[in-house]
């Protein structure tokens, strides 16, 4: 689904990632950890085409990003659902219509429309549905993405620390939602730093974890 | 037919896909008033290139149509004159036609002045010749210095010829109103563009996330592009109907009242400001949709 070969990275400040070579296949499960700053967003950007990588090739359902038109972009990302570390909503519209936002601009709309109430209740916002993106807290915003990010049925799911701001239980409810859209064959990877996540969640997946350290993304021993 | 039902559906629109885009309150009403101002003026600009190619046109016939040879002499030497006049005419390049006026033409010209029961026979009138230029047009000069030789009672009356540079004015006049038609165009669409890039970078946000989530550039673009579209159409139907309503108050004088008066537009053309709005709207589209276009192209 996602490959990438030999990749480097750096913000013009000096190299953050070099020589990367990773691939999700289908109906895969990753973690990706590492020290604040060691650039898994920066990886996930990557994985989704918001940054081109400065050498090698990042492959997307088989495109080379270097060479997509920016409608082969748009494209790719409607397979791809993404929790933004910092959310990424329309502030104008109510909760629901920024979860609806995928759909709508890909000139789609739900095929039962009790699907939203479903979502919103697995992730605790019935309530505020109606409200605007700014008057939520932290962690209501980051469950909003993650509604949002599955929306679609994308066939990947890329979560950039989708629990960072909730509780435990609401994080163990977050991942039991990932790990059942796995189970339906789709590709998950979650960034994170929390190891009490990822030990909780190998009891239910067969979930690979990678660490992002000195530039390079190694696969983590089985001994967390 | 495509092209129809594709006008429709833009215009129709999504109203959802409208409401990705905020509502951009300080931008809009700047679009909408600089549109209702320009096509107010470009109602006048119209006005003033129709009123003044009409202008043109009136003047340049009269211009066209011809000049008066009037003999004065003794009764005796009359025909002789005329016969003189007539042989001159025919050799005298750029004439086209020369013809003697007869009694009844004579009196009818006279009529108005003199009443019906002018005795013409027994009056020392003149006799008039009217003179058709071709294209060309003769050298009046010549044609006096041969006139004063060999008919001394003849005098040419060229008397449209004055207008000649009125003619070349008012043409002028009309192009300098076209001039002004294509500045305003050029200056809506400059405004407009500014509008709507200073919109585009207001919401720069806003289109990283459609980007983001995988809107097309064309859905982004569109949301501002239509919205630009309508404002510009509305404003300019405003500006357009306030502008006509202005000529139409125009205090009219006859058919020759002048320039000033003559202003106002006439019969069908009366029709031509129809035109502005829609064309405002297609300055609008282009320019919004460069300026939208250009934008996305510099993001990811
Ligand atoms: N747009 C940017 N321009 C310049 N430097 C950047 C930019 N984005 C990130 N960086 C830098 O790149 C490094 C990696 O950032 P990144 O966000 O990928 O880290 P991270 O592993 O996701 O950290 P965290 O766990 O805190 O989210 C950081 O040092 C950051 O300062
Ligand atoms: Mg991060």
């Amino acid at each position: 689904m996602i490959e990438l070969e030999q990749v480097a990275y750096g913000y013009g400040t000096g190299t953050l990632l070099s020589d990367v070579t990773m691939s999700l296949a289908q109906g895969s499960f990753h973690f990706l950890t590492g020290p604040s700053g060691a650039g898994k967003t920066t990886l996930m950007k990557l994985c989704y085409g918001e940054l081109v990588a400065e050498q090698g090739s990042v492959a997307l359902f088989g495109q080379n990003v270097r060479e997509m038109q920016r409608d082969d972009v748009a494209e790719v990302r409607r397979r791809i659902g993404v929790v933004h570390q910092d959310c990424q909503f329309l502030d104008h519209l109510s909760l629901a219509e920024n979860i609806m936002l995928p759909l709508t601009v890909s000139g789609r709309a739900l095929h039962d429309p009790s699907e939203l109430q479903e979502l919103l209740a697995w992730v605790g916002l019935q309530q505020q549905a109606n409200a605007k993106p700014p008057e939520l807290s932290g962690g209501e915003r980051q469950r909003a993405a993650l509604a949002r990010a599955v929306i679609m049925s994308p066939d990947v799911i890329l979560a950039d620390e989708p629990t960072g701001n909730v509780d435990w239980d609401m994080s163990v409810r977050l991942l039991q939602l990932l790990v059942e859209l796995n189970r339906m064959g789709k590709t998950v990877m979650i960034a994170t730093h929390d190891m009490n996540l990822i030990r909780s969640a190998k009891s239910q997946v067969q979930a690979r974890v990678l660490r992002i350290s000195n530039h390079q993304v190694t696969a983590a021993g089985a001994n967390l | 037919m495509t092209l129809l039902s594709n006008i429709l559906r833009f215009l129709s629109g999504d109203a959802q896909a409208d409401r990705v885009v905020p509502p951009t309150g300080f931008t809009a009403r700047l679009t909408v008033f600089a549109s209702a101002a320009m096509a107010f003026l470009a109602v006048f600009a119209l006005a003033f290139s129709l009123a003044t190619g009409r202008l043109a046109d009136r003047w340049g016939d009269a211009l066209a149509k011809s000049a008066t040879i009037r003999i004065s002499a003794p009764a005796d030497q009359m025909d002789a004159q005329l016969l003189a006049v007539t042989e001159i005419l025919a050799t005298t390049p750029g004439v086209k036609e020369a013809r003697p006026l007869g009694e009844d033409e004579q009196r009818a010209l006279l009529e108005p002045w003199f009443g019906p029961d002018l005795p013409l026979d027994r009056l020392p009138i003149p006799r008039l010749v009217e003179v058709i230029e071709d294209d060309e047009g003769f050298d009046a000069a010549g044609l006096r210095a041969r006139l004063a030789g060999e008919a001394p009672g003849a005098i040419l009356d060229d008397h449209a010829r004055w207008r000649e540079p009125l003619v070349k004015a008012a043409t002028r006049l009309r192009s300098l109103g076209l001039v002004a038609i294509v500045l305003i165009t050029a200056l809506a669409g400059v405004v407009i563009t500014l509008a709507a890039s200073a919109a585009l970078s207001a919401n720069e946000q806003v289109i990283r996330v459609l980007r983001l989530i995988g809107a097309r550039d064309s859905y982004i673009a569109h949301a501002f592009v239509r919205r630009y579209t309508l404002r510009a159409l509305a404003g300019a139907a405003v500006g357009t109907v306030m502008g006509a309503l202005a000529l139409f108050l125009l205090p009219s004088a006859g058919a020759e009242g002048g320039f000033l008066t003559g202003l106002g537009l006439q019969g069908w053309q009366w029709l031509w400001p129809l035109v502005i709005p829609l064309f405002a709207a297609l300055v609008a589209f282009l320019a919004t949709r460069q300026a939208a276009l250009t934008t996305l192209q510099e993001k990811r």
